[in-house]
């Protein structure tokens, strides 16, 4: 990357003057590489050998050994091995969590994006409805379960409903915060080039707030998976938190683990999509790029 | 009848309100600054220098008195008059050639301009090898030449400079210095040149503002008459230096009895 640091150089003779990358040998550019994946794997793998030394071969363990959550986990994707009721039903699982969790999450973003930047930008719309929203939020997700039953009736509304609730706060507070900070300099940059009213708005407001919604979508979109289980403990038939939830209660704890790995796995690259998404957002951004 | 100043300022004063308590910054200011020249304004820290420069530029209306550019009142910022700022004050989301793009596009101008207009700016300021480029990769000074292209490129009959090579280091301070009186004397550009540097206020000026502290005032004004370009080793050179550092001192002794 060019990241020129002194000016000593006249900026047209710079680019002979670019530094080179230092040049490793080949062991070493290999092992820099693989020491942080093996340093990652480490500590898992070591839980890992922990939980399968306490359990296996102990058949009053309440745990399974991980061998026993393995099978269940490819019974669950593919079937074949204990072709019980839960045999190949992973993916219509996963697919209603999933869909509950992206659908909470956009609806979420339709209504909290525009309406933090309401509230950051337009004074009357801050003070009469950000005072409501600073009570509201302190609220556990969980705390709005009951009444979003009365409310949904049991059924996956409740489910969607808390999705959207666990994602609306941290993406809104969020875009209020980044549409609120921009430095005032960069206005006054923009008004003498000539850019006034509300062309303000689109050229600076928003670019310069992107990092902070950026960050709350990231937020949201972690809490949208923390609560899609709680969310589906309320009744529904489908859904990772549903199967957890009706496994338990049938005594099939590898499967209530499986469902906890699958969720792990699939909020961590549902992460990693939106961090690979912001990287390409925010190149310009020293804290994101 | 006498030639219309491209920038004005009659009677000028600016008083702040901060928690309830008004801070005088600037009393009674004149200033006229004719198109094509290189003024620049230096005194002691919180002397209203920035004020000043704000209050010519449309970001703060004055509280007394009159400002106008052209013979028509001063109303708030506009294209004609380009601020560079010590802080620089890029958009860090857009590359070195975007920002110099802003003001033009602001202006709705037609893609084929925007981009001809950009290129010949870059390359004024020597950046084309770094029009991809996003602020924070850039050294200070070569930020402060993308701020320099981003004015002229849109425009600007004047230039305002608020102490834009303070945070440089020396070396990169002089390059600059010599680059912008090369680009003046080029472009025919009209400049108003904050700084608290007696030797950078000589080197650069036509005439030199002094301004004196407690509330801001003009104090007086000096015609620079030493030949470009200027020689900061001469004796002429040394004698300007003398009258305007005890010119200043002797507002800090002021000022502190
Ligand atoms: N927005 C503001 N609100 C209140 N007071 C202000 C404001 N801006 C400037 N002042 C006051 O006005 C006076 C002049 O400030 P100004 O920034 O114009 O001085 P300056 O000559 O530019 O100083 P420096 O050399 O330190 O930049 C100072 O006393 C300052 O505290
Ligand atoms: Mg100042």
């Amino acid at each position: 990357m060019l990241a020129p640091s002194t000016e000593n150089t006249a900026a047209q003779e710079r680019p002979a003057a670019m530094p080179l990358p230092v040049r490793r040998s080949f062991g070493e550019g290999t092992w820099s590489r693989l020491r942080p994946v093996l340093l990652a794997m480490a500590f898992p793998l070591l839980l890992l050998a922990l939980w399968h030394f306490a359990t296996a071969g102990r058949p009053a363990s309440l745990i399974p050994p991980p061998h026993d959550v393995w099978l269940e986990l490819q019974d669950l994707a593919f079937g074949g091995i204990n072709d019980d009721a839960y045999s190949r039903t992973l993916h219509i699982h996963l697919l209603a969590s999933m869909s509950r969790v992206y659908g909470g999450f956009a609806l979420a973003l339709i209504v909290a994006l525009p309406l933090g930047m309401l509230i950051g930008r337009v004074p009357l719309i801050r003070q009469s409805v950000d005072p409501t929203i600073q009570i509201l939020r302190p609220i556990p997700v969980t705390a709005w379960l009951p009444l979003s039953m009365i409310i949904f009736g049991l059924g996956p509304r409740s489910a969607f409903f808390l999705v959207f609730l666990g994602a609306f706060f941290p993406v809104l507070v969020n875009t209020i915060f980044g549409v609120r900070s921009v430095e005032p300099r960069l206005f006054e940059a923009a008004s003498m080039l000539g850019c006034t009213g509300s062309a303000q708005f689109f050229r600076v407001v928003l670019p310069a707030a992107l990092p902070s919604i950026f960050t709350g979508m990231r937020l949201g979109l972690g809490f949208a998976w923390v609560v899609i289980v709680v969310g589906e403990m309320t009744g529904v038939q489908t859904g990772l938190g549903a199967i957890i939830m009706e496994a338990r209660q049938l005594s099939r704890t590898e499967i209530v683990i499986a469902g906890m790995i699958v969720i792990g796995a699939f909020g961590f690259l549902s992460d990693q999509l939106v961090m690979l998404i912001g990287r390409r957002w925010l190149a310009w951004s020293p804290t994101h790029g | 009848m006498a030639e219309i100043p491209i920038l004005e300022l009659r009677n000028v004063g600016k008083t702040y309100a901060q928690n309830g308590r008004p801070i005088e910054a600037l009393r009674g200011a004149n200033l006229s600054v004719k198109k094509g020249e290189f003024v620049c304004l230096i005194g002691a820290s919180g002397c209203g220098k920035s004020t000043l420069l704000r209050l010519a530029a449309g970001f703060e209306a004055p509280t007394a008195g009159e400002s106008s550019m052209w013979g028509m009142p001063i109303t708030g910022p506009g294209p004609s008059r380009g601020m560079v700022f010590q802080d620089y004050g890029l958009f860090p989301w857009l590359t070195v050639r975007d920002n110099v793009r802003f003001g033009p596009k602001s202006r709705g101008r037609g893609w084929r301009e925007i981009n001809e207009t950009a290129e010949r700016f870059i390359e004024l300021v020597g950046l084309q090898n770094f029009a991809d480029v996003y602020p924070h990769q850039l050294s200070g000074g070569m930020k402060q030449r993308v701020a320099i292209a981003r004015v002229l490129a849109n425009d600007a009959e004047i230039v305002l400079m608020d102490e834009p090579f303070g945070a440089l280091d020396a070396m990169t301070r002089e390059r600059l210095q010599d680059e912008l009186v090369e680009i003046w004397s080029r472009t025919g550009l009209t400049v108003l040149f904050v700084t608290h540097a007696i030797e950078e206020a000589i080197f650069l000026a036509d005439r030199v503002v002094v301004m004196s502290p407690g509330p801001g005032r003009i104090d007086s004004e000096y015609v620079i008459d030493l030949k470009r370009p200027r020689d900061i080793a001469s004796g002429e050179f040394n004698d300007w230096r003398r009258l305007l550092a005890s010119k200043l001192h002797s507002h800090h002794a002021r000022k502190a009895g």
